[in-house]
């Protein structure tokens, strides 16, 4: 289990309706079944892995974020979880204004392209980041739009969207990023986790 | 050759009787064509063993040329159920665990009222004289075996093709009689290509001359050149173009060369016409009509004024669809609408397209991927009873 789905399940109320987006094998959908009780669907894109969730019982439905999101109402779901892969979005402008409206809130989680390590590697190797997180090489990532935690703070600001709790992680300390500390936290963690709403 | 075809009429008849259970619905069902049928047999086959607090029934809705003989040997056509892949011990739909119900759908021609029975007004067969029949009715009919049985709530009803358009048609009509849904490789709305190769089967049949404006049970013939034609054509749409080139290629039927005939000198063409013969001896042409027709006038979302969601607003139902990539007769994206006029009011549906180059077939086939999402499905939906 990733380390930061402890920290999403702080950030998600009891018995609350719940889609997690790219849910690969269902781990996160399973942990906050058992945690918070939660009433929780999953989309994910590989047959495979809706075929695992599927054998835990779990709802999957086979689809793209990207397209298939138009289908559910405004304000559907509590929370919409989006774990790591917004930078894999052709347009992640859209997909975050989808997570908004289908959802009364919205967990996003991103790599965070900023850390010392990834910006150490650019400058000393000269070649594109590999890391434990960003296991890609540049000419295979699925990674398209990375950003850092700062580029996703001004995103917000820019978009005008509301960031109601940003967190960072590294290993499995978890601290609260805010206007003071955002350069320290950009360079020192390696993976921003933000409760966002309209 | 008359002889000989009236012989194996009466022996089927004598045979059908002694293996087919049925009810006689006593209760007046009011037809979509206007019509009021009551007193009429519905033909059911029952495996597995309904448990004590009867929660463990699934209905398994089956497809045009079906009947309720889903699994083990059948007894009138002495061969395998055409969902034996799916339905027996410790398989998809489990027999050792549920209670599967399958009735013959009417307007079909396995024990159920349908156009080859006597009509006892005119004390002569039906034949096209016999009522158009919709989804809606055939539901309608099917619904009476929960009360033979005594089930308040079935745990799932399951079809795929014109099985799915009932599964649909079933949740809609009873939204509070099951507890999951299962539709396959269907349609909320049988679409204009659909309606085309119907109108095809339809026309064959018409066109031959023993059909006689469906009368032919008092000619001592029938059909069968017309109908084998009808299934011929109807057997390519339930195939893939990859599946079709992969079996058959361009191979020659045992001969080295082309003969230069009208012979069946492809192995595609032996085998269509070998599909074409062994359907005649099992299905009724007006039964054939009646059907098509009646996944023709199918369209759900017409009798929800161009909302399918409100086809479905009353029901707490969980739905699992499944459909095939290599399926062009009932393809992904029809599947798909469903999913979305469900996803539409927040019911639980889960939705997987299944990698096969079987074609529409596929549901009805040895597809590993889809066996065990149908299984996984229904298991862990039981379990969370």
């Amino acid at each position: 289990m990733k380390p930061e789905f402890k920290v999403i399940s702080t950030l998600i109320k009891k018995e609350s309706h719940v889609l997690d987006i790219g849910c690969s094998d269902g781990i996160l959908m399973e942990y906050l079944k058992n945690e918070k009780k939660v009433n929780i669907r999953g989309i994910e894109i590989s047959k495979s892995k809706v075929q695992n969730c599927i054998a835990k019982g779990l709802t999957v439905i086979e689809g793209n974020a990207e397209n298939d999101l138009k289908q559910f109402p405004d304000n559907s779901f509590d929370y919409v979880v989006l774990s790591q892969t917004l930078q894999a979005f052709l347009n992640p402008e859209n997909v975050i204004k989808e997570l908004l409206r289908i959802g009364k809130q919205a967990i996003v989680t991103i790599p965070n392209f900023g850390y010392w390590k990834i910006r150490l590697h650019l400058l000393l190797k000269g070649t594109m980041p590999v890391t434990r997180t960003l296991p890609d090489e540049w000419y295979n990532t699925p990674n398209i739009h990375l950003c850092t935690i700062k580029d996703f703070v001004f995103f917000s600001k820019k978009k005008k969207f509301k960031l109601s709790k940003s967190l960072a992680m590294r290993s499995n300390k978890v601290s609260y990023i805010n206007n003071v500390n955002l350069n320290m936290k950009n360079l020192s963690t390696n993976l921003g986790i933000f409760l966002i709403e309209k | 050759m008359f002889f000989f075809l009236s012989i194996r009429l009466s022996a089927l008849i004598m045979n059908i009787k002694d293996k087919i259970k049925t009810i006689i619905v006593e209760k007046p069902l009011k037809l979509d064509c206007g019509q009021i049928i009551n007193n009429f047999p519905l033909a059911y086959e029952t495996y597995g063993s309904l448990n004590k607090k009867k929660d463990n029934a699934i209905l398994v809705c089956h497809a045009l040329t079906g009947d309720q003989f889903a699994t083990g040997l059948n007894p009138i056509t002495k061969k395998d159920g055409w969902w034996s892949y799916a339905v027996g011990p410790n398989k998809s739909i489990d027999t050792n665990k549920y209670f599967i119900i399958c009735a013959n759908v009417i307007g079909g021609c396995m024990g159920s009222f349908g156009p080859s029975h006597i009509n006892p007004e005119t004390k002569k067969v039906y034949g096209t004289d016999f009522p158009v029949i919709t989804i809606n009715d055939i539901v309608n009919a099917q619904v009476n075996l929960l009360d033979h049985f005594g089930i308040k709530k079935l745990f799932s009803v399951v079809g795929g093709s014109m099985g799915g358009m009932q599964v649909l048609q079933f949740v809609s009509n009873f939204p509070e009689k099951t507890k999951t849904a299962v539709p396959i490789a269907c349609t909320s709305s049988h679409s204009a290509q659909n309606i085309a190769f119907n109108e095809l089967g339809r026309q064959a049949i018409a066109a031959d001359h023993n059909w006689s404006d469906g009368k032919y049970s008092s000619n001592n013939s029938v059909p069968d050149k017309g109908l084998a034609v009808a299934r011929m054509a109807a057997h390519i749409t339930y195939l893939s173009k990859k599946g079709l080139q992969e079996k058959f290629g361009r191979k020659l039927q045992e001969r080295d060369d082309l003969k230069f005939g009208f012979d069946a000198d492809f192995q595609i063409e032996s085998y269509l016409r070998y599909q074409g013969s062994v359907f005649v001896d099992r299905f009724d042409a007006n039964s054939y009509l009646y059907i098509t027709r009646a996944m023709d006038y199918f369209d759900l979302v017409k009798q929800f004024n161009g909302n399918l969601s409100n086809a479905f607003k009353n029901t707490k139902a969980k739905f699992f669809i499944m459909s095939f990539t290599s399926d062009w007769l009932y393809p992904t994206q029809e599947n798909k609408d469903i999913v979305i006029a469900l996803n539409a009011i927040g019911i639980d549906v889960g939705f997987v397209e299944i990698e096969s180059d079987k074609g529409h077939d596929s549901f009805l086939l040895e597809v590993p991927d889809f066996l065990k999402a149908l299984k996984n499905f229904l298991d862990k939906s039981y379990l969370g009873n």
